[in-house]
């Protein structure tokens, strides 16, 4: 029963949130609310959890199953830190109607842990489609200029692709032995390598609209752009870890003479998006765009490797899933400091950081340097994992991977040299300390040097999963 | 047979009441006291109660899923009564006339119900279509109204004549008006039979999408749906089309065996078709009113696979699909009765003026268009389970599927009018009550979305 608290808190924190007109007030139950949501991950990791396992749609033989392996913990996780974080260092953002903003927050939140959690196809579909429309209504609500249309792209095209989903579960469903949406029943279905390859095929578009993975990525860059920027820590933080979790727990373990099949041809499209993100990244004078771009290029890498099918690699995504997280969530807090305080999102208005700002440069050049994996940062140690498996399956796969860690070098220090160095511009100039927020940033920099130094939790926390997914 | 004749006494009663009551309340709650009452009769049926216990000589079958069938259309008029009585006031002085037509229209869907015989089925459609042509152009002032009414008839009445022909060539091929007849085995000496046969089979399925606005025979939808004052024109597009629609499935349920192989490429073509003329059409309106119109052509598509092969996804599919539909759609059009004109803009601004009806509109629009927690969701799933597991191909359900992403467009462009443009509603003056009882109707989709099986649970006993 203790998984229910993970779709609890946030479900009932939202509900009262709706009648909660004082901002403040509204404010401090979302960070409350958020922070217990925390203290009961944190609680997870030193106890045994145990499966909830309640009747929900006798019917249809869907049951209310949530269970949390190393897989989901460290996505809840995740989950359970950026949510405070993000309230935090937006809390002094002006947003109008703020209840119902926090509310469909919490909604999000609630969504994405069932998600993490679902331990039934039919009840994962549920949380998948329950994390969208909040945040549908966030983005067209509370987004920039363009943010209608743009919101509607990113939402027709996450939506044809859960529907597609849907039928890959009703195929799967009528092929199990007992009728059943249960995990378990899936993986007995003993399905024929031609309906494995149908079924593969169904489910994989969703997660690949969802991660993106090149050419299904047109909705991503002006999404990010036009959210409100809370929004979009959410969704490049937590959001698209929800296509790459989707292939960890239904396409591999589920699928595997159809995933094996298909390895090459994805990863050659993901290296394609990996290279082309940084390209256009290295071009873009919107910082909250090269963000967007360089989140792409790291998705890309994760899931090359994914597809590259080898331990290592698999080891490598499940600790970037998480040092991912962490870095672009540091990345966006400090452009959505800049962007709140000086109206601008362009590198070229800015520069002279470093002087006005001394604390926020030194974390955006820490930040960076997590941005680019270098040594003692933990995107490093994801990294390196996962350029080992692209070697292993194809050294010329890996030499072109590996060129993005060279232009994700040149974007992000060049977007450091534009923002922290120079005389001081007359936008910067604007700038006051958001204590808040750095209290945040300093909390997020310190999990990424010790999970740089120290990955061992991580690597232990994720034992089980992959161990299901390779020993087996 | 209770229902049968209990409405039927009951259209009686309120067309003395027209003629005897000054009162229009009086008038209404008469009718819904009849309502009541009716749906006891029927209840009663299911425990073995009759009001006049008949041989029908197997003209008649009575099924408990046809008597719940009932049940459902009859809680569904309550509900419209309900909360559209004062607009039906709002058009003619003496509702009752209307009311009796209503009575006279769940005469015929009881019957549709539970015929066991394509004689009963010709009776049925044409006690539950004649009303319509009369509630169609109950606005008398109104041209529109007027010349829907006549279109209606005049292609109504051809699509009864050809229902009476496909009748006609079953009943020489098999010599019997029964519904589970033998069906002929095609053999050398019966090749004249069986193609009578198969004639008449397609004209009743030409007949009945027609009744049920499925493409290529929808074209008179749009015309009526909008002609018509917009009180009727939600009973047309719900009720009267759920009992359409049951009785679409029980025939060809029992029949399309002898269709062979032909069958599925005549249904799929129709799905296709309708999924194709409804969604496409319904995303270049500009009025609220004719995309509705065409949505439900769109919705007629989906509920078409139910039809694809027997199973009990198809039947509690069809159950689900009618109820989830109906709710949504009756709750949406009661909003637009509200509304001054009836363009996307008339919306605009909603939510900051009337910010509860805009959320019971955006959960009517969430389910038609299928999203999950919403009853639409688990309406749509049933029915992708039912074709595939009755053995249709792949592709037709990604077709559907890429359809249901498309209705997604117009459905959501009335949200966006309502929360993220500015304006001010065209919106008239509403009762306190009547958003509450719009919020029941929510509810009910909201709580049909998560335990669908709700609906079911007294489906077998």
């Amino acid at each position: 029963m203790f998984l229910l608290s993970f779709l609890l808190i946030p479900i009932v924190a939202a509900i009262l949130l709706l009648f909660i007109q004082q901002e403040k007030r509204a404010q401090n139950i979302a960070i409350v609310a958020s922070v217990l949501s925390l203290a009961a991950a944190v609680n997870m990791l030193f106890i045994n959890v145990s499966t909830v396992d309640l009747t929900w749609l006798q019917v249809l033989n869907s049951r209310f199953v949530l269970q949390a392996d190393g897989l989901a913990k460290i996505l809840i996780l995740l989950t359970a830190i950026s949510f405070p974080a993000i309230f935090i260092a937006t809390s002094k953002n002006h947003v109008a109607q703020k209840n119902i903003f926090l509310s469909l927050m919490l909604f999000t939140q609630a969504g994405l842990m069932g998600v993490f959690l679902a331990g039934d196809a039919l009840l994962f579909y549920f949380f998948w489609e329950l994390a969208l429309i909040p945040v549908y209504f966030l983005c067209s609500i509370w987004g920039g200029e363009k943010r209608i249309a743009v919101t509607f792209k990113f939402f027709i095209y996450t939506f044809l692709g859960s529907l597609i989903m849907l039928i890959g579960i009703i195929y799967m469903y009528m092929h199990t032995k007992d009728h059943s949406f249960a995990f378990a029943s899936f993986m007995e279905a003993g399905l024929t390598n031609t309906q494995q390859v149908t079924a593969f095929a169904l489910f994989f578009i969703a997660f690949a609209i969802k991660m993106p993975i090149f050419p299904l990525h047109t909705w991503q860059p002006d999404a990010y752009d036009q959210s409100p920027t809370a929004v979009t820590m959410v969704l490049s933080a937590v959001m698209v870890k929800m296509g790459l979790y989707g292939v960890l727990r239904w396409l591999m373990p589920l699928f595997p003479s159809a995933f094996s099949a298909h390895t090459n041809i994805v990863m050659i499209l993901s290296i394609i998006g990996i290279l082309y993100a940084s390209f256009i990244a290295i071009k873009q004078d919107n910082i909250k765009k090269l963000i967007a771009y360089s989140s792409i290029a790291h998705i890309g890498l994760m899931s090359a490797a994914l597809f590259a099918n080898k331990e290592v690699g698999t080891q490598g995504v499940l600790i970037q899933l998480f040092s991912h997280g962490i870095n672009v969530l540091g990345l966006w807090i400090i452009a959505d400091l800049i962007e709140q305080q000086t109206g601008t999102k362009s590198l070229s208005e800015m520069g002279g950081l470093a002087k006005k700002q001394p604390t926020l440069a030194i974390l955006l050049v820490a930040f960076s340097f997590a941005n680019v994996a270098l040594p003692l940062t933990n995107a490093f140690v994801g990294e390196f994992l996962m350029f080992n498996s692209l070697f292993q399956v194809n050294p010329w796969m890996a030499a072109a991977a590996g060129v993005s860690v060279v232009l994700a070098a040149i974007y992000t220090l060049n977007m450091v040299q534009k923002c922290a160095y120079g005389d001081v511009s007359v936008a910067i100039q604007k700038m006051t300390t958001n204590k808040p927020a750095q209290a945040v940033l300093i909390v997020l920099i310190i999990i990424v040097f010790v999970t740089g130094v120290y990955p061992q939790p991580l690597f232990d926390l994720t034992k089980d999963t992959l161990l299901e997914l390779f020993v087996k | 047979m209770n229902a049968i004749i209990v409405s039927a006494l009951l259209g009686v009663i309120l067309m003395f009441c027209s003629w005897g009551l000054k009162s229009e309340s009086l008038q209404k709650n008469i009718a819904l006291i009849g309502l009541l009452v009716l749906i006891v009769a029927n209840l009663a049926q299911l425990n073995g109660w009759y009001v006049i216990d008949i041989d029908t000589k197997g003209m008649l079958s009575f099924s408990s899923f046809g008597l719940y069938a009932n049940t459902i259309l009859f809680i569904l008029t309550f509900l419209y009564l309900w909360i559209n009585a004062e607009e039906i006031e709002a058009i003619g002085h003496q509702s009752a006339d209307f009311y009796a037509l209503f009575f006279f229209i769940l005469c015929g869907a009881s019957i549709l119900t539970s015929f066991d015989n394509l004689l009963m089925l010709f009776i049925g459609i044409e006690i539950l279509s004649i009303p319509l042509y009369i509630l169609t152009g109950s606005d008398k002032k109104n041209l529109l109204s007027n010349e829907a009414a006549l279109k209606y008839f005049l292609m109504g009445a051809f699509s009864t004549g050809i229902l009476l022909l496909g009748i006609t060539l079953c009943y020489g091929a098999i010599g019997s008006f029964r519904l589970e007849a033998p069906v002929i085995i095609p053999s050398k000496g019966m090749a004249l039979e069986q193609y009578l046969l198969s004639a008449g089979l397609i004209l009743i399925f030409a007949s009945m999408n027609f009744k049920v606005s499925a493409a290529p025979f929808h074209f008179w939808t749009p015309d009526v749906y909008d002609g018509a004052p917009t009180v009727f024109t939600s009973f047309m597009a719900t009720i009267v089309k759920a009992a359409g629609f049951i009785a679409f499935v029980s025939i060809f349920h029992a029949q399309s065996k002898a269709l062979g192989y032909s069958w599925e490429l005549l249904l799929t073509f129709v799905i296709l078709a309708t999924l194709l003329v409804g969604n496409i059409s319904a995303v270049f309106q500009r009025s609220v009113k004719r995309m509705l119109a065409y949505s439900s052509i769109a919705q007629a598509g989906f509920m078409l696979f139910a039809l694809y092969g027997v199973s009990d996804f198809a039947n509690e599919g069809i159950l689900l699909y009618a109820v989830v539909y109906s709710v949504a759609s009756i709750g949406i059009f009661a909003v637009l009765v509200k509304m001054k004109d009836y363009g996307f803009e008339a919306f605009n601004g909603l939510s900051k003026t009337h910010p509860l009806l805009a959320f019971v509109t955006t959960i009517f629009l969430l389910s038609l268009a299928g999203i999950p927690l919403t009853g639409g969701f688990f309406a749509k799933y049933y029915m992708l389970n039912a074709i595939l597991s009755a053995g249709a191909g792949l592709w037709v359900v990604i077709i559907a599927v890429i359809f249901a992403a498309i209705s997604v467009y117009y459905y959501f462009k009335v949200i966006q009018a309502m929360y993220f443009i500015q304006g001010t509603p065209a919106i008239k003056e509403l009762p306190t009550t009547y958003t509450y009882k719009l919020l029941f109707l929510a509810i009910i989709l909201l709580v049909l979305g998560v335990f669908p099986n709700l609906l079911f649970n007294y489906l077998y006993f």
